[in-house]
């Protein structure tokens, strides 16, 4: 085949790239070199038009053993135990495959927490679907629920924690994020380093078929109309197999003969190879001959860009194949000595006896483009101004009602139940709380974790949407009764060509890194998914962020339901009433413009470590934070948890009851404490100067507000548990 | 007393399964699904999983292990064997208890907390305990309970109904079955109750901070009982 700049462009490639391919190897690739090229200069892979930016996140932490830059981020969690975690998107097979796309995606981010030597202890997920009025969408949660189910089930990793959201920027772009915490030891991490000369490459996992080819390439290209074209290049999963790698690998990795190890995740055996020799500074020598293959004819691009799932490449200390391999056969897995490690600092390949690639690795990785695309900044929204008069019209029992059975707010019973989150024995906390928490088998302490996003925030105004999830994941943590540690954040974005796209981009990095930095709560790992667009129109700005935090005796462990009859329950910070962009205003008054709730770092990091403080006092018997739909949601949550009820007094100050229950002021939390405790607590939150105020006292079954309006428990359950067990029956 | 928990290629509730017996006291050994012999045991548990993947029907491959045999004789000569979800699949496929596990009604994945009824106490799984109703654990795709109406029958007959799913108070109704199995049975013995097979799962109900305590209600019974 004839390589030529359009073949160039048909692979993703621009123009200008293309020439650059050329002066860089000053010849013009073949088109095994010229697949390479495309599948590492990608936006998938190689980052071009994110890098820039991403530099700015604060990474570094007392905490931190591992940031950014390798399969996944790595914080230290005491007495030589380490969580290795990361998240990362797969949005576009998903939406095109739902449910293999899914699967792989929960398999993929799997195995770039056990090639790292850590066992998965938990399995979190961000899933973003169009409206629930659009066709596609009930397939596609269907789809995808089954696929995460399906491949996590079978791994025998609980799910524990995720969220979903639906709005009708996904319609023709689902968003699909998957998340894992994995367990280690501090002294048993392993990385993708390569190191030494004529060390074996190894090739472990399954067999090489055609499935998945240019997979990166696609997840970097906008949807059109032939998306359905594009299905063969969706990979497809088997969890079985990856099970098996994942005891194979561990117990390999037990001993001491493995120097390097990558998984063949996206790009397959190109960027993993490419990778080692990277990070190593050494040149990696592949006879692609040895490559284990499930299909009969492939050719060197094929072998080469192939996506197959369940799949490592290891190099070996010398001398030590024998009894690796012995563990692979036991597993019934491939192995296979494919290559060695060389000081050429060049990729070479051979098929056939000939030489079919010769690059040099610097060309691939540090020479990659580089972007720095124009951005456009954004200003904050005016303030809308909502008539008192218009809000007397409500009734507010209707109004919780309806929002409690808001597609955005209604309880998700209806996915979890389908993903086993219980398997391990360990999780103490399941999802449908604030965070999910599982305990460090054997010992007193637990992983609190949770992952979140607020698109709408992010697309009124992104700086204060990008600070506000970082500060949502912090409030998650501390409502558990963890003391958050580090996060990782999925990025996905519409085009980063289109100047509006890039700055919700730029803007929300932004606002991510300095709330991260103010709580500090480093970005340890994450993924950029940009072209999440169908014809030109991009979803809104959606940053995941996944964070994790470290109970150290579990028993302190806090959860969200309301525990006895005559506690106190009182909102920590202040209300002031804010309505724009809240759940309140856009679903109920129909008023989608304004800006998003401001965002006070102080009084954030102040908030949470004085309730942190609290709870360590033992002086808290239930916690939850307020998030969309305001404080009257957040209380009667707590309410169907602990089928308990709540008698609320109305607000002291002179703000409208609707304003005071609806608002989504940010840096608040609902406690509950026990009547002998109140003036401990008031003490300790008076000392640290942090806001609150009494909200009621806790009755049987019925919510009362001042004394006048009333509804039972049960009906606000039904409202918040029905919506979308009938909506996927329907 | 000794145990020993069998491991297929994709069990996944091996270690649990581990976890639980020692917590109650048994001494308990992990076995590879290709070892010929089985060690000295007192209770031999199938474990929870997925096992070859349930690519072919569920349990179908791993009934035909090497160590099945060995599982086998030991059951046919009293032993105590006992299944827990994916091993009560492959219990049914060995055919050493009765009937089939179908994909269940709803076709999908049910992870929950179920209350079953304790149907039969004369048999050393649940003689003893004085409760009639057990809270315990679900995890299955499926878990839907299958007989033909003359295996139906014989298994009524035989008493070898363990367990069924009921509400709390223990009333056994079509709206308490989680997964569409007939008559709601949700685990059996074989004829002479020393094989026990059932979808729920004990080992995921052993302390207070996760699902439940009845998990460690029925196994201290039943070491006691083995004793």
């Amino acid at each position: 085949m004839i390589v030529n700049e359009q073949l160039a462009i048909d692979h993703g490639l621009k123009k200008d790239e293309y020439v650059k391919i050329c002066e860089l190897l000053k010849r013009t690739p073949n088109i095994t070199e010229l697949g390479i090229f495309s599948a590492m200069w990608n936006e998938h892979c190689s980052y071009k038009s994110s890098r820039l930016h991403l530099k700015k996140l604060p990474t570094k932490g007392k905490k931190v053993i591992q940031g950014p830059g390798e399969n996944a981020g790595i914080i230290d969690i005491e007495d030589n135990d380490a969580i290795v975690f990361k998240i990362e998107s797969h949005n576009h097979p998903s939406f095109i495959e739902p449910y293999q796309g899914a699967a792989t995606g929960v398999g993929g981010i799997m195995r770039d927490v056990f090639t790292m030597g850590a066992r998965p202890i938990a399995n979190l997920n961000s899933i973003h679907f169009g409206s629930p009025q659009n066709k596609k969408t009930k397939n596609l949660l269907r789809g995808v629920v089954h696929g995460i189910g399906g491949y996590g089930n079978c791994m025998g990793v609980p799910t524990i924690a995720g969220q979903t959201s639906f709005d009708s920027s996904y319609n023709g772009n689902i968003l699909v994020n998957a998340m894992t915490l994995g367990l280690v030891k501090k002294d048993k991490i392993f990385y993708s380093k390569a190191a030494g000369l004529n060390k074996p490459v190894i090739y472990v996992g399954s067999k090489t078929g055609r499935d998945g080819i240019h997979g990166a390439s696609m997840a970097s290209a906008s949807f059109d109309d032939k998306i359905e074209e594009k299905k063969p290049t969706v990979q497809v999963g088997d969890p079985f197999t990856e099970k098996l790698l994942l005891e194979a690998c561990l117990e390999l990795m037990a001993g001491d003969s493995i120097i390097a190890i990558q998984d063949m995740g996206a790009a397959g055996l190109t960027s993993s190879s490419i990778e080692m020799a990277s990070k190593g500074k050494l040149g990696i020598e592949i006879n692609l001959n040895k490559v284990p293959c499930r299909e009969t004819k492939m050719t060197p691009y094929e072998i080469m860009l192939s996506e197959s799932q369940e799949r490592m490449l290891i190099v070996l200390e010398n001398g030590k194949e024998e009894q690796a391999k012995k563990i692979f056969d036991k597993w019934n897995l491939d192995f296979a000595v494919i290559g060695k490690t060389t000081n050429t600092k060049k990729i070479q390949l051979y098929f056939d006896e000939a030489k079919v690639a010769d690059i040099p690795v610097n060309t691939l990785v540090e020479n990659s483009p580089m972007y720095d695309r124009k951005w456009k900044k954004s200003k904050l929204p005016k303030k809308n101004k909502i008539k008192k008069e218009d809000l007397k019209n409500f009734k507010i029992i209707d109004v919780l009602k309806k929002v409690l059975s808001d597609p955005n707010i209604c309880s998700k019973e209806w996915i979890w139940q389908q993903y086993d989150h219980t398997v391990m024995g360990d999780t103490i906390q399941k999802p449908g709380g604030d965070a999910g928490v599982v305990r460090v088998h054997g010992t007193n302490k637990a992983v609190a974790t949770t992952v979140d996003s607020s698109a709408i925030y992010c697309w009124a105004h992104p700086l204060t949407g990008g600070k506000q999830v970082v500060c949502e994941s912090f409030r998650n943590l501390i409502s558990v009764g963890a003391k958050p540690i580090a996060i990782t954040n999925c990025l996905n974005f519409g085009s980063p060509e289109n100047e509006e796209n890039m700055g919700e981009f730029v803007e929300c990095v932004q606002g991510i890194g300095e709330a991260s930095d103010y709580l500090k709560f480093p970005v340890v790992s994450g993924n950029v998914s940009f072209y999440n667009q169908t014809k030109n129109e991009g979803v809104k700005p959606t940053p995941a962020i996944g964070g994790v935090g470290l109970i150290k005796d579990y028993k302190k462990m806090i959860s969200m339901d309301f525990k006895e009859v005559n506690n106190i329950v009182m909102v920590i910070g202040k209300t002031e009433g804010h309505l724009d962009q809240s759940l309140f205003a856009r679903s109920v008054l129909d008023e989608k413009s304004g800006p998003p709730p401001e965002i006070n770092l102080f009084n954030e990091k102040n908030n949470g470590e004085t309730l942190l403080k609290l709870i360590e006092n033992n002086l808290i018997k239930s916690a939850h934070d307020v998030s969309l739909g305001g404080i009257i949601t957040a209380v009667s949550k707590m309410c169907i948890k602990g089928n308990l009820g709540i008698n609320l007094n109305k607000p002291k100050y002179l703000i409208n009851e609707m304003e005071y229950f609806f608002a989504e002021d940010q840096g608040r939390y609902i406690i509950e404490v026990s009547k002998k405790d109140l003036k401990k607590v008031t003490d300790i939150l008076n000392k640290n100067a942090v806001h609150y105020d009494e909200l009621g006292i806790i009755n049987e079954n019925e919510l009362y507000i001042d004394q006048k309006t009333k509804v039972a428990i049960d009906v606000l359950k039904s409202s918040n548990t029905k919506w979308l067990s009938e909506y996927m029956s329907k | 007393m000794k145990s020993s928990v069998i491991t297929f290629p994709g069990s996944n509730c091996d270690r649990d399964m581990d976890v639980a017996l020692r917590k109650f006291g048994f001494k308990n050994k992990m076995v590879w699904h290709s070892d010929a012999e089985l060690p000295k045991s007192d209770l031999v548990v199938l474990p929870g999983g997925f096992s070859y993947g349930d690519y072919l029907r569920c349990g179908s491959m791993a009934s035909k292990s090497k160590i099945m045999q060995s599982v086998i004789n030991f059951a046919n000569s009293g032993g105590m064997v006992m299944g827990i979800c994916n091993g009560f699949q492959i219990l049914v496929e060995t055919g050493l208890v009765p009937g089939v596990l179908l994909r269940n009604k709803y076709l999908e994945f049910i992870c929950k907390n179920v209350f079953v009824k304790i149907k039969n106490k004369k048999n050393t799984y649940f003689e003893n305990i004085d409760t009639d109703v057990l809270e315990f654990h679900i995890a299955h795709n499926e878990g839907n309970y299958f007989c033909t109406r003359d295996q139906l029958k014989e298994i009524e007959d035989n008493e070898q109904v363990a367990i069924n799913y009921c509400d709390k108070n223990g009333n056994i109704e079509e709206q308490f079955n989680p997964n569409g199995s007939i008559k709601n049975i949700a685990g059996i013995f074989n004829k002479e109750k020393n094989v026990l097979g059932m979808m729920p799962h004990p080992e995921r109900m052993i302390d207070n901070y996760l699902s439940g305590e009845d998990g460690s209600l029925f196994f201290s019974n039943l070491i006691s009982n083995l004793k």
